[in-house]
């Protein structure tokens, strides 16, 4: 317990409003409204309560707290090409928010994101902890596709697409890392509860990650 | 910039939205009963849905503007009037300095909600404006209004006070005048004969009997004179346990229906405390829960069951619903 209170304490789940702990029970409050939010981006098919996803994501936490894997959270580091063909939204959230592109980026690259939790598209991970000040609404029609590894913001969430999948994220960048590793156990670079940092990197160190990668 | 007190009604004090994070050390939410009509009555006169406003129980005050002042008057309708003429709730309303505006008898409901335009110039105690009655803490001085306070107000937005000059040529030599629009009808709750309350089951209702699980949601509960902030206490079948049931104290929620051994539910509300050793038959759902805070003593209340879903989808309604009304109002008034 006090082990999960700690952790809550450092990381507010999404749309937590507060816990209490007990004797023997922690709960937690939450706003369905504000999980709701982050399930638009979700594959059809389906269909949970926000209670369903805040359990999951406390099962998945406590049992990571048991083994005490948790108690360090990992750090991250994504490398992330930012605008160009890349980043083709990075110049309208550098707009809607009056900020240059640069300031942009230097925002995005400067937070710790907690990954929240891997899913509902195949294994995206929602991240929390974004900057206000680059917040941006999703694009008024999504995109038909989306290459893998796009770096994007949606309202006051950013994310990283792991597959090629449509979506309305505005797009400010790429990481060349392979999110989405169906081969691998477990078949996802990122875990819930990790912490990321995102890297920026130039076109040509881009080419070549991706280079080395492959 | 302030509204006077001449005299202070049954129990008229400052309330927000609540005091989340604090929970953990014991320190309680207390939030407006009624949120709903809080945050629309903040909306109606351009604030942030969640500044603090007079919170009017039964018996309104009387207060003397002391300056000309945008307002807005939602929840239970307990007569407001301005030099013997009704004062239109659910809309902005602007009154001349030095009016006075008083409440009459309750028409609906129980609590009105009081926002002016600005907001109430108070110091925010742990993120909140809210009163905390029993601990004296934060709203106005801790406490309850008093004859003679006078409660400082904040100054208006340039959309505020934009509405206000508007409405003040509109009233021309009236003490007080409002915009011809009001909040939909759809949005304002009605007083319906049978007060219907969705409920979820709670974490012990299986611990009940099956005569009390089924009396529970087929007869109606009489809210008793041993109602407040805290809880509402309900009088009618006796509510018992299949066997003793000894729990360790956990957590509770707004809109808990605990049942203590005496056999009769209480509702807990906006001053509950933060956990709680009694059995729970039930959990009301948050679109709902204004509906119980707007019943007064001798009303009927009946309990009905519904998902965890269904609650959480109703929920998300009334955020959307809100949410389309502040941008529409907004659009109105030029925000």
């Amino acid at each position: 317990m006090k082990a999960l209170t700690q952790y809550l304490d450092c990381y507010s789940l999404p749309g937590m409003l507060e816990y209490v702990s007990a004797y023997s029970s922690v709960t937690v409050f939450y706003d369905p409204s504000e999980i709701r939010k982050l399930q638009i981006e979700r594959v059809e098919g389906t269909k949970e309560s926000s209670f369903q996803i805040l359990s999951t994501l406390l099962k998945e936490i406590i049992s990571k707290l048991g083994t005490g894997a948790m108690r360090t959270s990992r750090i991250v580091e994504i490398p992330a090409c930012y605008g160009g063909d890349f980043g083709p939204d990075l110049a309208y959230v550098a707009e809607h928010n009056r900020l240059s592109m640069e300031q942009v980026v230097e925002i995005h690259t400067s937070g710790q994101y907690l990954v929240y939790m891997i899913g509902f598209a195949p294994r995206f991970p929602f991240l929390g902890g974004m900057s206000e000040v680059i917040s941006t609404p999703r694009r008024q029609s999504p995109r038909m596709s989306i290459p893998p590894g796009s770096v994007g913001i949606a309202g006051m969430q950013t994310g990283v697409y792991p597959i090629a999948t449509p979506g309305g994220w505005q797009l400010i960048g790429r990481t060349p890392l392979q999110l989405f590793r169906p081969t691998d156990n477990p078949p996802t670079l990122l875990q819930s509860g990790d912490i990321i940092r995102f890297v920026p990197i130039s076109d040509q160190e881009y080419e070549a990650y991706k280079g080395e990668i492959q | 910039m302030s509204i006077k007190v001449l005299t202070p009604g049954l129990l008229t004090s400052i309330q927000d939205l609540g005091r989340y994070g604090y929970q953990k050390y014991g320190v309680i939410v207390s939030d407006a009963m009624d949120s709903h009509s809080l945050r629309l009555a903040n909306i109606l006169v351009g604030n942030e849905e969640g500044e603090g406003v007079l919170e009017i129980s039964l018996m309104g005050p009387t207060l003397q503007m002391e300056q000309d002042i945008l307002l807005a008057i939602t929840g239970g309708d307990l007569s407001p009037i301005i030099d013997g003429k009704p004062v239109p709730m659910w809309r902005p309303v602007y009154l001349q300095k030095g009016s006075i505006l008083q409440f009459g008898p309750c028409r609906s409901g129980c609590r009105s909600y009081l926002a002016v335009a600005g907001g109430y110039d108070i110091p925010s105690v742990m993120d909140s404006a809210s009163t905390y009655l029993r601990a004296g803490i934060g709203g106005f001085q801790g406490r309850a209004l008093q004859v003679g306070d006078v409660l400082p107000v904040k100054n208006l937005q340039e959309q505020s006070l934009h509405l206000l000059e508007q409405l003040a040529k509109k009233a021309m030599h009236h003490s007080f005048a409002s915009t011809s629009w009001s909040i939909g009808r759809s949005h304002i709750p009605k007083d319906p004969q049978h007060i219907m309350i969705r409920v979820t089951e709670g974490n012990q209702f299986d611990h009940f009997t099956v005569a009390s699980k089924k009396e529970f949601l087929n007869s109606p509960f009489q809210v008793t004179v041993q109602s407040d902030r805290m809880g509402y206490r309900l009088s009618g079948p006796t509510i018992k346990l299949a066997q003793p049931l000894e729990m360790i104290s956990e957590a509770v929620a707004l809109g808990t229906v605990q049942v203590p051994p005496d056999g009769n539910p209480i509702i807990l509300l906006a001053d509950r405390q933060s956990v709680g050793g009694y059995p729970k038959i039930a959990q009301v759902a948050m679109v709902d829960v204004a509906t119980v805070a707007q019943t007064k003593p001798g009303d009927k209340i009946w309990f009905t069951t519904i998902s965890l879903e269904e609650t959480e989808r109703l929920y998300c309604a009334r955020q959307q619903a809100i949410e389309d009304l502040r941008i529409a109002i907004g659009l109105k008034i030029g925000k």
